[in-house]
């Protein structure tokens, strides 16, 4: 008898339950701006304080202040593996369960699960940074032109270096476009202020290792290289330069702070321009699902504030060439040759952005990996 | 080229080298520590702190040394006392400590408001200087005696290891608590607390490791999402490399050193071998030592009979 009283609670118990969750899902569904909600999945830790991450999480911060969002109304998920499906399809099916409207997934690993989850949950908006995936409902990609930034880092690089020798860790090797398309856009802005100029890329096969980047950056100075640039998520390289008492140049966020005396200016990315644009649209239901792909222009990608270990002149050399690129110079402009001595880009025609970030597996004629 | 390459080596191997001396102290007592990892996690962080904020190196030092006396203490106390299951506490200790240092290290973060720097007054205490006189000899002046300070602590730590384990009484008494705890016990050793203070001291030796991962090569700065990243794993392959014994450890830390750095100084346009290859090459020398060790079949340079294995007086 005490069994059956028992189990009939646990009935009760349970069908309460479900009426609980259909009342709160009813409540969100009403969609008025304090029910609305911003869902962001990271690689990492927005805590680092640095890189990649940070500067992500940054730009969710800067949407948040824009559309007055409160602290309730964003949900992170942190350090979710990009090659675990599992962990991925977790962290976004929570995320949709506390309620998340949109949800921006920032690596590129995600992609395909976001693919998956956007035709299920069709009322929710996936928004994918650096993929190539989307559909015309509510799964769109967003990336940008940082090459565009890479070229102006690279001018800093170019009239800083006194050993003409610059070098650059590198996450991924020649067969990654997105890390060899900004190697080679930044040894175009080396050369353009200093045509004598090399660039020497050591590759440590990891987005972010900080003991293995310290090491790259420690054997491209024994190398004789005074300025040391990266594509990599850490710090370490630039610290690696301070320590040696020469000059680096930092990669997503200002890295000024971290290397005060080492530290030029850093190709970064402002990832809040598009985090607020889709968020507005989101929570006004003017959302399409349109891929976004910004640049200078839309002040999606810049350098950062130039330090004062700039070279003389650094300033100026730069908002020019910011001026030109604003005027249309599509910094892989013909006649390019790679290192090996091919024609890449014939002269007169230029490079398309998909060609950039999305095809370029050769390097510049003034890089050399080490 | 080449001396950079080995200056670039050691500085690399000397992390493992704590890692390893710290493990083989522990293994010679007869316990598998599978803890290495998250000893130096917890020790990288409290080091990192204590620096942070006191701007001591022999304070953080000794702090890095404490936590990991104490992480130790939690796997001997389940260990030796509760006769837990070595690897499996082993494991949780560095899934235990790797949460610690990333939980507090999020923490030290919000604290400083950003991540936190270490003051320069620090920087040039741990920074790389030649010892006055004998640094201006050539090449092995920059080999040998251009550093910074931990590195001369790892090796003089090792050699100590060495000495007490081969020289002294003591060492004699844990090495055979290591090697046969029955035997030990009835030539009248007090198995257990030899067993403790070794897996302490191990600890602590581990969590220096960690401390010179994120003092030296963070470059100054708390990299929150991976301090460590392995090295304590590498650490435990390397006590088999260095066949238990702290000297060889020296030996062995350099050549794993020197590999995981030898990708960065192999001339690219002249050998062209995938990077995956050098990443695998200390394993693969481990693995080597292995075979060769299995088929020399002596006592010597292999595991202490009675590690892994939990000693329970009654069942003797």
């Amino acid at each position: 008898m005490l069994k059956k009283l028992l189990s009939l609670c646990l009935l009760a118990i349970m069908v309460l339950s479900f009426t609980a969750c259909g009342t709160k899902k009813d409540d969100s569904e009403a969609g008025n701006n304090s029910d609305f909600k911003v869902a962001v999945i990271h690689i990492g830790d927005p805590a680092d304080g640095a890189g990649y991450t940070f500067a992500h999480d940054q730009g969710i911060v800067a949407m948040q202040e824009e559309l007055k969002l409160s602290d309730d109304q964003v949900i992170r998920k942190n350090n979710v593996n990009d090659a675990d499906a599992v962990a991925i399809r977790t962290a976004m099916e929570e995320a949709i369960e506390e309620g998340a409207d949109i949800i921006f997934g920032t690596s590129w690993g995600y992609m395909d699960t976001m693919d998956e989850m956007a035709k299920e949950y069709t009322d929710v908006i996936f928004s994918h940074a650096s993929g190539y995936m989307s559909n015309e409902t509510n799964f769109n990609n967003y990336f940008g032109r940082i090459y565009q930034a890479r070229y102006l880092s690279g001018i800093a690089a170019g009239l800083k270096t006194q050993s003409d020798m610059i070098g650059y860790v590198a996450a991924m090797g020649i067969d990654n476009s997105e890390v060899t398309g900004g190697i080679n856009a930044f040894a175009l802005g080396v050369e353009s202020v200093n045509p004598d100029a090399k660039v020497y890329v050591k590759v440590t096969n990891s987005w972010l290792d900080p003991t293995l980047e310290k090491q790259a950056a420690e054997a491209l100075l024994d190398m004789g290289c005074d300025v040391i640039a990266q594509h990599a998520d850490s710090t370490a390289p630039q610290m690696a330069a301070e320590a040696r008492g020469v000059w680096g140049v930092g990669y997503n966020s200002d890295m000024t702070k971290d290397a005060p005396k080492a530290h030029l200016t850093a190709p970064v990315w402002k990832w809040g321009v598009y985090y607020t644009k889709a968020a507005k649209d989101a929570m006004e239901g003017t959302w399409k699902s349109e891929n976004y792909f910004g640049g200078l222009a839309e002040g999606f990608v810049d350098v950062s504030t130039l330090s004062d270990n700039c070279a003389e002149g650094t300033k100026d050399a730069i908002d020019a060439a910011k001026q030109r690129i604003l005027d249309g110079f599509k910094v892989f402009e013909g006649e390019l040759y790679d290192n090996q001595g091919n024609v890449v880009c014939a002269a007169g025609e230029a490079l398309t952005d998909a060609d950039i970030t999305g095809a370029m597996n050769w390097y510049y004629k003034t890089v050399e990996v080490k | 080229m080449i001396i950079n390459f080995l200056y670039a080596a050691i500085k690399a191997g000397t992390p493992l080298l704590f890692g390893t001396t710290g493990e083989i102290m522990t293994e010679r007592s007869g316990h598998l520590n599978l803890g290495v990892e998250g000893m130096m996690y917890m020790g990288a962080f409290l080091g990192f702190y204590v620096g942070f904020h006191t701007g001591s190196l022999p304070l953080a030092l000794l702090a890095a040394f404490a936590i990991g006396l104490f992480a130790a203490l939690i796997y001997a106390f389940l260990t030796v006392t509760m006769m837990a299951n070595q690897n499996v506490t082993g494991l949780t200790l560095t899934i235990f400590g790797t949460g610690f240092a990333k939980f507090f290290g999020e923490s030290m973060i919000r604290e400083a408001g950003g991540s936190p720097k270490l003051a320069d007054s620090f920087m040039t205490t741990i920074s790389e200087k030649p010892i006055p006189v004998l640094g201006d000899i050539p090449v092995l002046g920059k080999l040998l005696f251009s550093h910074n300070p931990l590195v001369y602590i790892a090796v003089i730590i090792a050699v100590i290891c060495s000495i007490y384990l081969m020289r002294t009484k003591a060492g004699l008494n844990m090495r055979a608590v290591g090697e046969n705890p029955a035997a030990a016990d009835a030539a009248g050793i007090n198995v257990t607390l030899v067993k403790y203070i070794h897996i302490m001291l191990g600890g602590g030796i581990c969590a220096l490791g960690g401390a010179y991962l994120s003092l030296i090569n963070g470059g100054g700065i708390w990299n929150n999402s991976s301090a460590v990243n392995g090295q304590g794993w590498i650490s435990v392959a390397l006590v088999i490399f260095a066949s238990w014994s702290p000297m060889k450890a020296i030996y062995g830390s350099l050549v794993f050193g020197a590999f995981s750095v030898l990708q960065f100084y192999v001339p690219k346009d002249i050998i062209q071998i995938p990077n995956a290859f050098y990443v695998m090459l200390p394993f693969l020398i481990t693995t080597f030592v292995l075979i060769l060790a299995s088929m020399r079949k002596s006592k010597e340079g292999s595991q202490p009979a009675g590690c892994g294995v939990n000693y329970f007086r009654e069942e003797r």
